[in-house]
């Protein structure tokens, strides 16, 4: 298995994938994290931004769009991810396992 | 009004702790004893049938220690995000946070999001090494290049006193909630919990306790979105109608359509946000279910699924809190004719709501959904400790790896009798303690110490043994002592003047302490080892992202 491991390491193509899966591993953190410290600083030091009403004369305010959106978000953040890892980043994968296993029997 | 500001007072208190641990707290002190509730209880003893059955048939499946640990990989991913929901969706989650919204309106969503915006964390930088570098618990995972023996004594202490707490304060609220919603005793209720819980870790391990927790999440999101669209049905569907009627009757009036200033003081915010945010990447029996499925894959599509269920379930107990003030507030039937609050406290506004709603019946139905709840609950803490103790104490550091199946899983079984009668027993000792602290301690351990150092062995090559375990010990020792030096131990139960530590939430500080301690030790330390562990972070590095002789992928 080491041998195998060494390999895979050496492989430029390997770390191709590892700074684009990185990048879009933090992209989508740092997206949420954003939004999500946002949310909580607007709470503690501007909660009166969110109890402005979204029409005028009515009840809703702008905070429980605000909060749904938060929790729609983390879910659409989550379904990219899922949809790219186990589509595009599974196949990179497997390519450069199975070139790595195919160099063991030259 | 001194009464009225006095609850205020109170459940501003209530605020500042995770969700989970509101039922345990809204429980606190008198509590009066119900008359015995048949339907509920007949709908209880279905549950309990039922699921004991599906402990019968996991028991025969259980042979291996990966059955037993990890319910032998089989479980999919669909399968797995609704036990990791189950696992969220907590009595007191259910209870605490449409309670809250009953209580405060807009506040209970902040609650909401601070417990689901960690899942996706875990995903993007967690989820898949976890999967791909360990077998049983994340211990597994740590130590894949570090050593064994201290890292796995530090994780399996952070284990054991994140679960020994958790289901301390668990089995408190079962107790206290089995007594109103049942009408059973108090020590009565926590013996059945307990050997419950027993029963089905013991005989079903993995399998079974996430059939149960399964089962569970499926009666509780059709029992609150029958609530949810019963509380529509009334207001016609129409958003509006439900919060004007909201603010109407509501003794804040507009107010709980917005922040009520309960998280203001900007620390705190933060250091809540990261306890809840981190607390959940550091849980052991959460991280525990990603071994439950066969590889990376399925483990991503568990988050999603289990985000889904969270993110779709706090929006139901936003709409079932704002339908309990409609429905209850001006109602005499669910009121306390001494005090003029909801009978039972603010925690009991989603049960109420399901009498008014649907009646004695659905009531019962409702009521026994919350005990098997916390049935399902304390069965995943209870095999997440005991596999703390046979697996990362026992088998590995004692045994240095060399035991037999048989034996490693005979070893598990008695660490969960063993673990659940202590439970049993600590549950009877707090009756009258003060609990609530417990869970927030518990999430800003496991974002402390567990969460840490896994993090960093994943992603910095120079972490060394050394770092880790002093790093993890910091945390730990940081993070229980400013708990006890703070507001909530201090002051409020050892009835101090004032904190020594100014903060109710630890996790920023503790945080901040393990991961610099880590930082500077691993820097520090030149040895021999060190170098090695730097040097097996390659191959490490390799296998947790190509999943490449992983457990349960096909061997090459």
């Amino acid at each position: 298995m080491q041998h195998l491991y060494r390999r895979i390491y050496a492989d430029p193509e390997f770390h191709e994938l590892e700074l684009k899966r990185g990048r879009f591993s933090w992209l989508l953190a740092s997206i949420l994290l954003i939004t999500y410290f946002s949310f909580i600083l607007i709470i503690a030091f501007a909660p009166e931004l969110f109890a402005i009403p979204i029409i005028e004369g009515q009840i809703i305010t702008w905070g429980i769009p605000v909060a749904l959106f938060v929790i729609l978000l983390s879910f659409l953040l989550t379904g990219i991810y899922v949809f790219r890892a186990n589509t595009e980043f599974d196949r990179l994968v497997k390519d450069i396992v199975e070139h790595a296993e195919n160099a063991t029997d030259d | 009004m001194i009464r009225l500001s006095f609850r205020l007072l109170s459940s501003a208190v209530m605020l500042f702790m995770p969700a989970i641990l509101f039922a345990a707290d809204a429980i606190q002190g008198e509590v009066t004893q119900q008359p015995v509730n048949v339907t509920a209880i007949t709908m209880f003893l279905i549950f309990v049938t039922g699921t004991l059955g599906i402990t019968y048939w996991a028991a025969k499946r259980t042979k291996s220690t990966k059955d037993f640990y990890a319910a032998g990989g089989s479980i999919t991913g669909f399968q797995n995000g609704l036990a990791i929901a189950g696992d969220y969706m907590s009595a007191a989650s259910f209870l605490g946070i449409s309670g809250l919204v009953f209580a405060s309106g807009f506040d209970g969503l902040i609650y909401s999001i601070g417990f689901l915006v960690g899942w996706p964390i875990i995903l993007f930088l967690l989820a898949e090494r976890l999967r791909n570098l360990g077998k049983y618990t994340f211990a597994d995972a740590v130590s894949y290049r570090l050593k064994p023996l201290p890292i796995r004594s530090l994780s399996a202490c952070g284990t054991l006193t994140v679960v020994l707490l958790y289901l301390i304060a668990q089995l408190v609220g079962a107790g206290k909630l089995i007594q109103i919603l049942f009408g059973l005793e108090y020590h009565f209720a926590v013996v059945i919990v307990g050997i419950l819980m027993i029963l089905y870790v013991t005989f079903g391990g993995m399998l079974a306790t996430t059939w149960v927790q399964i089962i569970k999440a499926i009666l509780l999101l059709c029992g609150a979105t029958f609530m949810a669209i019963a509380v529509m049905y009334q207001m016609e569907f129409s958003f509006e109608t439900l919060f004007v009627r909201a603010v109407e009757v509501h003794k804040s009036g507009i107010n709980i359509m917005s922040p009520g200033g309960l998280v203001s003081d900007p620390v705190s915010a933060i250091s809540l946000g990261l306890a809840l945010m981190f607390g959940t990447a550091g849980l052991p029996h959460i991280l525990m279910r990603f071994f439950t499925v066969p590889d990376a894959q399925e483990a991503r599509k568990s988050v999603i699924y289990a985000t889904g269920f969270i993110g779709y379930f706090y929006i139901l107990t936003f709409i079932i809190g704002f339908g309990a003030i409609v429905l209850l507030v001006n109602n005499p039937e669910f009121l306390d004719p001494v005090t003029g609050g909801i009978l039972g406290g603010n925690n009991m506004a989603a049960i109420h709501l399901s009498n008014a709603v649907g009646g004695e019946i659905f009531l019962g139905f409702i009521s026994a959904v919350a005990f098997a709840t916390i049935l399902a609950v304390v069965s995943g803490l209870t095999l997440s400790g005991a596999s703390a103790i046979s697996h990362d104490l026992y088998a590995s550091v004692l045994r240095h790896g060399e035991v037999l199946e048989g034996e490693e899983i005979r070893v598990s079984r008695i660490a969960t009798i063993v673990l659940g009668i202590a439970a049993i027993f600590l549950g009877i000792v707090f009756e009258e303690q003060n609990v609530a602290y417990m869970v927030g301690l518990a999430f800003a351990i496991a974002a402390s110490v567990n969460f840490p150092v896994l993090f960093l062995s994943m992603f910095w090559q120079k972490l060394t043994t050394r770092g880790a375990f002093y790093g993890g010990g910091i945390g730990l020792l940081s993070a229980v002592s400013c708990m006890i030096l703070g507001p909530t131990i201090w002051v409020d139960i050892l009835g101090n003047a004032e904190a020594i530590f100014p903060y109710k939430h630890p996790a920023l500080f503790s945080m901040s302490a393990a991961f610099i301690t880590i930082y500077i030790i691993s820097k520090l330390d030149n040895s021999a080892s060190a170098r090695e562990e730097a040097l097996a972070f390659e191959d490490q590095y390799v296998r947790s992202q190509t999943g490449l002789g992983s457990e349960g992928s096909v061997q090459h």
